[in-house]
């Protein structure tokens, strides 16, 4: 069966599909991937359907051995990738075979890499997705000794074109389209959130990205919880924002200015700790051109035969 | 009738919120349940998911099938049909039963000293009141009822327990739940309750959904036992 064995999990490598969807009622978030970019690019490049099952690498430490002949695309953070330790390119497929051993050292530049095994992996469905979330308890992170499966090996070898790939900067800015509380912010404290750099804080997790910088007034008044969007920005108290994420938690009572662009999302989630976030507005509708665009370009894009 | 309580927002690059008041009631729970139902019968193709809580639904959109300001009208639509006047009994009523005590819960003397009255009267408070689902949220299953008489509110614990059991029926304020799953809280204890608020693995994997009302009955150690409760 075309397979891998766990040898080394990694810092932490998770099963992301495209994420849960239609469970909010329940309380359930979405999961899926964090980089909805590069996840897309390893599916495509392995010859998957869009959103088939992946892994999703952080800061890297990977080592699995092929059990059975497969092939896989690997996309996402700058991490070295060795196959029986010969250095092999990112962005591309490479076919497997069974002893085979793939390793992905720490990320140089970045923070998540997806693997995509040809077929997808099989992994535990749980409310329609394999997405896992450890916080409600859907599904475990890559262990040790851990067997996956996935399908045969494709036909084809293809590689995303270099001016494709997109560079993983130390430096973002990032898109906001107001929205929610906007309005009752002051117009001093909205000018200071979009005139200030802030640093990624270490306590970023798949949650959320937690900011540090100038602290942004936060308008008085207690609040109802309410639904959280994807990539929503919110400022509690003490004026640190939060930008929102996949395992975000679904309802929250913290005035919000609005939400960051899903495109600059994906940036945001390569981020370290460290890393300089900026914010500009955006309007709605240049918002929704910007994505309509992204995905038509995308779409668009022939991958180039590799050799 | 035009309804001025009611406001969009932009939520997000393929998302609105439409709140529905400012003020928390029975009324308003019921609102949020039925435009909820509403989006989810008649734009089910349309939507990606709704967030009912409170006094709001979120509503994210695929943009391929729906452009933003079609949604717009239809919220606006629906909004004005659930403000029309409504029979009290909308939404499904649920009964919860709760072994009460100080055994079951390690809150209830204390909550009962600190507001003046006796554990009976907290409990026969607490279960002679039917509430409504206000929120689904916190942790998978964990649903917010209000609201309970002012004279059993009380603020949650200064610190927070680092386990809870599954089934723990708590106060905070006045609100009040039913713990879904061991976690870590900070409600105050009064009793537990046999029924799984969140099993996974389940056709209907919670009982209740937003706006539902919520009636406990008061059950014996042994009869929490016989339904199943946890030790």
């Amino acid at each position: 069966m075309s397979g891998f064995r766990v040898l080394e999990p990694g810092v932490l490598s998770l099963f992301q599909d495209a994420g849960r969807l239609r469970h909010h009622a329940l309380g359930l978030t979405t999961g899926g991937p964090m980089d909805g970019a590069a996840f897309y690019w390893a599916n495509r490049l392995a010859g998957n359907p869009e959103g088939a099952t992946t892994l999703e690498v952080a800061q890297g430490g990977l080592r699995l051995e092929c059990t059975g002949d497969t092939s896989v695309a690997v996309a996402g953070a700058a991490m070295p990738l060795k196959i029986n330790g010969q250095t092999k390119a990112l962005w591309r497929s490479h076919r497997m075979t069974a002893g085979d051993v793939l390793e992905l050292r720490h990320a140089t530049a970045g923070l998540r890499t997806y693997v995509a095994a040809a077929g997808g992996f099989e992994a535990p469905v749980y409310f329609g997705s394999t997405a896992v979330v450890r916080r409600e308890g859907l599904g475990n992170p890559l262990h040790a000794g851990q067997e996956l499966v996935c399908g045969v090996p494709t036909d084809t070898d293809w590689a995303l074109p270099m001016d494709q790939i997109p560079r993983y900067e130390a430096t973002v800015t990032l898109r906001v389209v107001e929205g929610y509380q906007a309005a009752e912010f002051s117009t001093e404290s909205r000018g200071l959130f979009y005139r200030s750099a802030f640093q990624v804080s270490p306590r970023s997790d798949r949650m959320g990205y937690r900011l540090e910088g100038n602290a942004v007034a936060v308008p008085a008044g207690e609040r109802f919880s309410e639904g959280i969007a994807y990539g929503a920005v919110q400022v509690p108290p003490d004026g640190q924002p939060i930008v929102l994420l996949n395992d975000r938690q679904t309802i929250g009572g913290y005035p919000k200015l609005g939400t960051v662009l899903s495109l600059d999302c994906w940036k945001l989630a390569q981020c370290v700790p460290g890393a300089k976030v900026c914010f500009e507005v955006i309007s709605l509708e240049a918002a929704q051109a910007a994505v309509e665009e992204f995905t038509a370009t995308r779409e668009a894009t022939a991958l180039k035969r590799s050799t | 009738m035009p309804d001025d309580s009611m406001r969009i927002e932009v939520a997000g690059e393929n998302a609105l919120i439409v709140y529905l008041g400012d003020a928390l009631s029975p009324v308003m729970a019921d609102r949020v349940r039925r435009l909820d139902q509403q989006l989810r019968e008649r734009l089910a193709d349309q939507l990606i998911d709704t967030v009912p809580s409170y006094a709001s639904v979120l509503i994210i959109y695929r943009p391929d099938r729906i452009r933003m300001e079609a949604l717009r009208e239809h919220l606006e639509e629906f909004g004005r049909a659930t403000s029309a006047p409504i029979a009290k009994e909308g939404g499904s009523l649920v009964t919860l039963p709760v072994w009460y005590g100080p055994e079951s819960g390690p809150d209830l003397v204390e909550l009962a000293d600190s507001n003046g009255l006796s554990v009976d009267q907290v409990v026969q408070r607490h279960h002679t009141r039917e509430y409504r689902v206000y929120a689904i949220g916190f942790a998978p299953g964990f649903a917010y009822l209000g609201e309970v008489d002012e004279v059993i509110a009380r603020p949650r614990l200064t610190t927070p327990r680092q386990q809870v059991p599954t089934g723990a029926v708590g106060i905070a304020d006045r609100q009040t739940a039913v713990y879904p799953a061991e976690s870590p809280g900070g409600w105050n204890l009064i009793g537990r309750c046999p029924v799984r608020m969140f099993d996974p693995l389940a056709s209907a994997p919670m009982p209740v959904g937003v706006g539902d009302r919520i009636q406990f009955e008061p059950i014996s150690r042994s009869e929490y036992l016989e339904l199943g409760g946890a030790p």
